[in-house]
């Protein structure tokens, strides 16, 4: 499983961190998401897959 | 349950359809939407479509389309639950045996007589075409109402340089967000330009045809070319009005688990509701409460998807993190971000507070109790908040 987030769309809106902290996490001053994890293991594909879900703008896409 | 049908075509409708085809329904799925688009995302209209930054296309809610029937451009007029029918506007009639009630909501019209041209509100894609097309360069713009519409149009236009001027007749801008916000949001709106007429009321929208002017309470008369009536909106709940569906203040009355109440207060099995035109209970509301939020109409839209395929007794609770109300507004630099029911704090504290920068974070109480907290650039405060607030929704 890859990771990637489109910089182009995310707003930092926050929702992949609340659900996904150990793949995702934003600073006070950022502008996009920073991804932590970028190729987790499968034990996190349930809450990074619900991350991409919940992000308002589908930023965030999962490769295999 | 073959045969489900979603009444709205905005983001609870458009979520649910998604969410109950991922779940493996592979019955009938029929989407009612009184306008003309495919499902589409908001927020941007009143900045970036407004702006035009983005283009009609770029509005539309991602995602692959859910495998379903569209009937676009009718509205529902009545629910027959004896028959299990949607009545259409065209005298049309869908039957279902589960059905989603998403038919959100419409901005509150003008209570008042207004000029034939000129005047305009802001809920849909139509809307911001119009209003967009009738500002010129040297339009002099009077918005009504300081909500998030008014303040987030005020921003996009003065952007752009345009002359804005915004009458509320509360004290402050975005009320439900308390004095002290209310107060800085003034401050950074003024620094772009923005003019305000707050504690004032609109005594008249004058104009003969095309409006000219708003006449204000104090005799006032503030010049307008265009102006923007940005008084807040009405759920779209008047289909149902003799249903035996339980509705309060207009809006229907669901339990924890997005299933629609009878007037008896007992579950209606194969009836859900989503977004903004549904209530339900919320730890720190009293009762059901509507919330009209983005992420409340998709938490409760992927909720009520889940749900409307199980028995009334096997359906669950929305998960806690996803129960915190959370909204987003951006104005100029500034993105305000909130977590928690806010409507519930009776004090509001300033946390920290950088004016340059500028950022503020400020929590909202209920007594002792920690109710929300709304963030001005602080991106990762504010999910501290959503963690800490939550907690299981009441059943």
């Amino acid at each position: 499983m890859k990771i990637t987030v489109d910089t182009t769309l995310c707003e930092v809106h926050g929702d992949c961190v609340v659900v996904a902290p150990d793949i995702f996490d934003i600073g006070e001053d950022d502008d996009v998401v920073q991804i932590l994890n970028a190729e987790p293991g499968e034990d996190q594909r349930a809450v990074v897959t619900q991350a991409a879900k919940m992000c308002p703008v589908a930023a965030i896409t999962i490769e295999g | 349950m073959r045969d489900v049908v979603v009444v709205g075509g905005g983001l609870a409708g458009y979520r649910f359809a998604q969410s109950l085809r991922e779940t493996g329904y592979d019955g009938d799925l029929t989407i009612v939407c009184d306008e003309e688009h495919r499902p589409y995302d908001r927020p941007p209209l009143s900045k970036q479509l407004l702006a035009g930054t983005y283009s009609e296309d770029q509005c539309a809610l991602p995602g692959d389309a859910p495998d379903a029937t569209w009937i676009f451009g009718r509205r529902a007029v009545r629910l027959d639950r004896d028959r299990n029918l949607v009545v259409l506007d065209d005298g049309r009639e869908v039957s279902y045996d589960g059905l989603l009630i998403a038919s959100g909501r419409r901005a509150r019209a003008w209570q008042g007589e207004l000029p034939a041209s000129g005047v305009h509100t802001l809920r849909d894609l139509a809307d911001t075409a119009a209003f967009r097309a009738s500002i010129g360069p040297d339009a002099k713009v009077v918005i009504i109402g300081a909500g998030f519409i008014g303040c987030e149009v005020a921003a996009t236009l003065r952007k752009e340089g345009l002359d804005v001027t915004v009458v509320d007749v509360a004290p402050y801008p975005m009320p439900v967000m308390g004095a002290e916000i209310g107060a800085r949001a003034v401050r950074i709106h003024e620094a772009h330009g923005v003019r305000f007429r707050l504690g004032r009321s609109v005594a008249a929208v004058a104009g003969d045809g095309r409006v000219t002017g708003v006449l204000l309470d104090d005799g006032e008369c503030l010049e307008a070319t265009v102006v923007l009536i940005a008084v807040g909106s009405v759920p779209n709940s008047e289909w149902l009005e003799g249903s035996g569906i339980a509705i309060e203040r207009g809006v229907v009355t669901c339990d924890a688990t997005c299933s629609v109440l009878g007037e008896d207060g007992t579950v209606l099995a194969g009836i859900m509701a989503a977004g903004d035109v549904a209530a339900w209970p919320h730890h720190h509301g009293e009762g059901a409460v509507c919330i009209e939020h983005w992420s409340n109409a998709r938490d409760m839209a992927d909720l009520a998807a889940r749900n409307l395929l199980l028995g009334v007794a096997e359906r669950s609770p929305m998960a806690s993190l996803a129960s915190v109300p959370t909204f987003w507004s951006d104005q100029y630099d500034v993105k305000i971000k909130s977590a928690g029911f806010l409507r519930a704090a009776d004090r509001w504290t300033i946390v920290s507070e950088d004016p340059e920068r500028p950022s503020l974070l400020v929590e909202g109480h209920r007594g002792d109790e920690l109710v929300g907290a709304v963030a001005f650039n602080m991106n990762r405060s504010i999910i501290s908040y959503h963690r800490t607030l939550s907690v299981p929704v009441v059943d």
